[in-house]
């Protein structure tokens, strides 16, 4: 998941700032650092309106399962980063939905891997 | 599967002898078990393969959302609405990774958005079907979830780069949208005597559906061929049915439901189970659109592009203030 920035169609009508991408939310990527991750590391792209979509959008995205404590999300050369106060209202709605992660089920074993 | 019938070129796979020296270089790194990045040099035909197929695969995860969305706010218990959200919230995502990674292909989301909504571009066949009770919650998840995974697992070998970091992403995501379903038809199979026959009722009906996910056979065809060559498509769809149908009939005993085929049967020589093949005409007339709910799933989307076109330009347009303001305030 890297950006059409990169793409090297430059002459398809999705070229980077190309006529077709004008009513569209600007591409970002987002990158994040997880829990005892020493670096934000690339985990994909999504559409935002702003910066500040963008990193709600990247939690909602990309932060499901506790996958990181921080994020940032980069348009073309500027770099946005989330704020750490904002960690326990991010991260707070993932805590309390374990049943996300397949181990809250419990599949009798004759039934085999699943 | 998630994208059905896709076509490539037409043309037979050729030879790495009648390719330019660009075309051997790209065709011996996937041969090699390389990765193609966007960047990379690639055939049109291979790009504009991906793109119908990742974007039908994109698609079809929207599309998705809707059988199950229409039970949300009728699950029978606080957790398990919780837990059917969590789950189509997922889908969203699913399809936003693929359509990011389709992007990289030089197509924009909005255009197959759009072509989407004009039926131009497909989604599977299986969320044409309804999901009349509680129980069918348990059964997407059990089958056409599971069926999905069959399909995406060995999908995140798949030569394009872009596509097979999403499916890694998705593979992690899948086995708890599995486990519900499977965890519903559990309670069900072992509830009351009608709790009993309304998830017998769901696997009726989406058995057969859940076998035509993976397509007609494609052993002779040579758009079959030419995907596998690029890796782009890893296994035939009668192997992968082969292999759905192997691990799902034992899971139906166990529930101590019956599988609707009464040619259904394990085979000691083979190892295998032998089945009835779905019928392959309803396929074809769900995909040209008249399955039972082709026409809701799509005025449902096309709603919800309508509808939603004010956030979308609203947005935008306060972002583009924003941007004034603080310039101005420089
Ligand atoms: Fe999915
Ligand atoms: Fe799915
Ligand atoms: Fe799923």
């Amino acid at each position: 998941m890297s950006s059409p920035e990169s793409s090297p169609y430059s002459d398809t009508d999705a070229a980077p700032h190309g006529k077709a991408r004008a009513t569209e939310w600007p591409l970002w990527e987002i990158f994040i650092r997880g829990q005892h991750g020493l670096s934000h590391r690339h985990v994909g792209s999504l559409h935002a309106a702003d910066a500040e979509g963008a990193i709600k959008n990247a939690r909602d995205v990309y932060t499901r399962r506790n996958e990181g404590v921080s994020i940032w999300a980069v348009p073309a050369s500027a770099i946005a980063a989330s704020s750490p106060e904002e960690k326990g209202a991010l991260y707070e709605p993932a805590n309390d939905k374990v049943y996300r992660h397949p181990t809250f089920f419990d599949i009798p074993d004759e039934v085999g891997a699943m | 599967m998630y994208a059905q019938m896709i076509k490539s070129t037409g043309e037979g796979v050729k030879s790495l002898d009648d390719m330019e020296p660009e075309e051997r270089a790209f065709q011996e790194r996937i041969n090699a078990g390389g990765k193609i990045e966007p960047k990379d040099w690639m055939p049109e035909g291979y790009r504009k393969n991906l793109i119908r197929q990742i974007g039908q695969h994109a698609h079809s995860e929207i599309v998705g959302q809707l059988p199950e969305g229409n039970w949300i706010t009728r699950a029978p218990t606080l957790e398990r609405k919780a837990i059917l959200l969590a789950k189509v919230q997922d889908e969203a995502g699913h399809g936003l990774y693929l359509y990011c990674a389709a992007e990289t292909l030089g197509v924009t989301r909005d255009q197959m958005t759009r072509d989407l909504l004009s039926g131009k571009m497909k989604y599977s066949s299986i969320f044409n079907y309804p999901t009349l009770t509680w129980a069918d919650m348990g059964a997407v998840g059990w089958l056409v979830d599971g069926a999905a995974i069959m399909n995406q697992v060995p999908l995140q070998r798949t030569s394009y780069g872009p596509y097979a970091r999403a499916m890694v992403r998705i593979c992690k995501e899948e086995s708890f949208h599995q486990r519900q379903g499977f965890d519903i038809m559990m309670k069900m199979a072992k509830g009351t005597e009608a709790q009993r026959k309304m998830a017998q009722d769901a696997l009726n009906r989406f058995w057969y559906p859940s076998l035509m996910m993976f397509g007609p056979s494609d052993a002779e065809s040579v758009h079959s061929a030419q995907s596998m060559a690029w890796k782009i498509k890893m296994n035939s769809n009668d192997e992968l049915r082969q292999k759905f149908v192997d691990q799902t009939a034992p899971q139906a005993e166990y529930l101590g439901l019956t599988v609707p085929d009464e040619n259904l049967k394990f085979n000691e020589e083979t190892g295998h189970y032998e089945f009835s093949e779905p019928d392959w005409d309803e396929f074809f007339d769900v995909l040209k659109g008249n399955g039972p709910c082709n026409t809701e799933r799509l005025e449902a989307r096309n709603r919800a592009w309508d509808e939603g076109r004010w956030v979308r330009e609203g947005l935008l347009a306060h972002a583009e203030k924003k941007r004034k303001t603080a310039i101005a305030a420089e």
